[in-house]
């Protein structure tokens, strides 16, 4: 696993209070993490302030699962 | 249509003296002091550097974490009184109607923690403005009845009151006129407040309203002391269940005590200074003692406002000689903010509370740190200085006063079929 996939797993277990286990790449906030809509923009601000980034609110909507979290992370974090 | 009666069937409390209803009640009777150097922020530069703040508590305890970080201080406080007060009145969850339970909480300030942490650092490293999305929610004075609500599903009347530091006392006044009114049978009442952070104190400072007492914690907050300086902040809440009492009756509950009256008045005067001869003072206690259908030579004790700062304690002390008149002289008053310090919005929920239990066991709780005689305060009142004294307490009277000129006092009386 990558470093930052780490720390994006992280973030998701503190936030949402999941078990690390439950933090799979295919895993959607919403669906199967247990977050809401509010959650969701709060992992983002999270991440934006962990990697030092902005991420565009039309790039935050297509960030539903840890992957694409992770995938979107390791492109744009210098 | 005939009014109902309205009962305490349960109570709970976290304050600076006592985490829970039964250690709060003891320490009071005991005299104990709240007050401590301020650990909620480094403090160093106040000009006041302590205060009563609730101890020892770890919120995970009580809600967990990914709850309880969704709720500003004042909130989590709210949850922690509610869910003891909730377990004390033991309402059958099956057979209690939701539709016919309210949460009538109060607070004066709301989230000031949270207010201040997200606008300190909205825009950190010159970022685009960020806030969390919690951030309204958690702050917004309401959301502590917001979250009573959900946590135990009650759907009847929901709402916050505020008015300063009679916010809870007006709390319970709308509760009880609902419950007298036939419009719900049950509610969570009361208030917290959580005001010991940076604007907190250094707004009540830039007031000169807090005590600068620094080189003595425990003794600063002395109402009706001659060397009075100010008050001290104090941060926790109280919840208290009212309850309709055929419904009481009909479920077996343990009855606490009777709430029999409430009033309002306004100072109309000035924004933060009380009316010099305690007008509004007066008018709410004889607004209540006239709500509750009793003479004054009824009321055994009076937990008054008295925050120990040098201009408020004597006017309402004015205003009790002038309403009860010789009776002023046999009733019992005491302060209990100079154990407790002053909980704002907060205060009238556990001073309400000491009043239930002062009467649940005949017992007055003390003004404690009673130094030096005040000139301007008559020495033939009995203030209950230093000492717990026992005494028949068949009513008791609660006087809060908010900045804004806002009075509200309730009455309780022992429960008699």
């Amino acid at each position: 696993m990558s470093a930052i996939a780490e720390r994006v797993k992280q973030i998701i277990v503190e936030k949402l209070g999941v078990e690390e286990s439950e933090v799979t790449p295919e895993a959607n906030f919403q669906n199967d993490l247990g977050a809401d809509s509010l959650d969701t923009v709060e992992l983002i601000m999270e991440f934006e302030k962990e990697f030092n980034l902005s991420i565009p609110d039309d790039q935050a909507e297509n960030i539903g699962t840890v992957g694409q979290a992770v995938a979107y992370l390791e492109e744009n974090v210098k | 249509m005939s009014f109902k009666r309205v009962v305490i069937t349960g109570m709970g409390a976290l304050t600076p003296v006592g985490n829970d209803v039964p250690t709060f009640w003891s320490n009071l009777v005991a005299g104990v002091s709240g007050a401590a150097p301020i650990t909620r922020f480094d403090a160093e530069k106040f000009r006041t550097r302590f205060a009563c703040e609730v101890k020892g508590l770890d919120v995970t305890n009580y809600i967990p974490r990914q709850e309880a970080r969704k709720m500003d201080p004042f909130t989590q406080y709210a949850v922690i009184a509610a869910d003891e007060a909730m377990k004390d009145a033991g309402f059958d969850a099956d057979t209690l109607d939701l539709d016919k339970a309210g949460v009538i909480w109060g607070s004066g300030i709301g989230g000031l923690k949270t207010f201040e942490e997200e606008v300190m650092n909205y825009s950190e490293n010159g970022r685009t403005p960020r806030f969390n999305p919690f951030f309204i929610p958690k702050m917004i004075v309401d959301s502590a009845s917001g979250v009573l609500s959900i946590r135990y599903g009650f759907r009847g009347p929901n709402f916050i009151t505020v008015s300063a530091c009679a916010s809870a006392t007006n709390a319970l006044i709308d509760a009880f006129n609902y419950i007298k009114l036939g419009l719900m049978n049950v509610c969570i009442s009361g208030g917290s407040e959580a005001a010991v952070t940076i604007a907190g104190v250094g707004g009540f400072n830039a007031l000169k309203a807090l005590s600068e007492r620094n080189d003595s914690p425990e003794t600063a907050s002395r109402p009706y002391d001659k060397d009075r300086d100010g008050f001290v902040l104090g941060e926790g809440g109280a919840a208290i269940i009212l309850e309709e009492l055929e419904h009481a009756k009909a479920r077996g509950a343990k009855i606490y005590a009777e709430m029999i009256g409430a009033g309002m008045s306004s100072d109309a005067y000035h924004i933060t200074a009380p009316h010099p001869e305690g007008l509004g003072a007066y008018i709410v206690m004889k607004n209540a003692v006239e709500n509750a259908g009793i003479k004054p030579e009824e009321i055994d004790y009076i937990n008054t406002h008295g925050t120990s700062t040098p201009i408020g304690d004597p006017q309402e002390i004015k205003a009790i000689e002038k309403f009860f008149g010789e009776h002023a002289y046999d009733l019992n008053i005491s302060s209990t903010k100079s154990m407790t310090g002053h909980l704002l919005g907060g205060a009238g929920a556990i001073e309400a509370a000491a009043c239930i239990m002062a009467i649940k066991d005949q017992v007055v709780p003390p003004t404690i740190n009673h130094f030096t005689d005040d000139p301007e305060i008559n020495p033939r009142l009995k203030l209950t200085f230093n000492k717990a004294e026992k005494r028949r307490v068949n009513i008791a009277l609660s006087n809060t006063f908010g900045f804004g000129g806002h009075n509200a006092s309730v009455v309780f009386k022992k429960y008699e079929d």
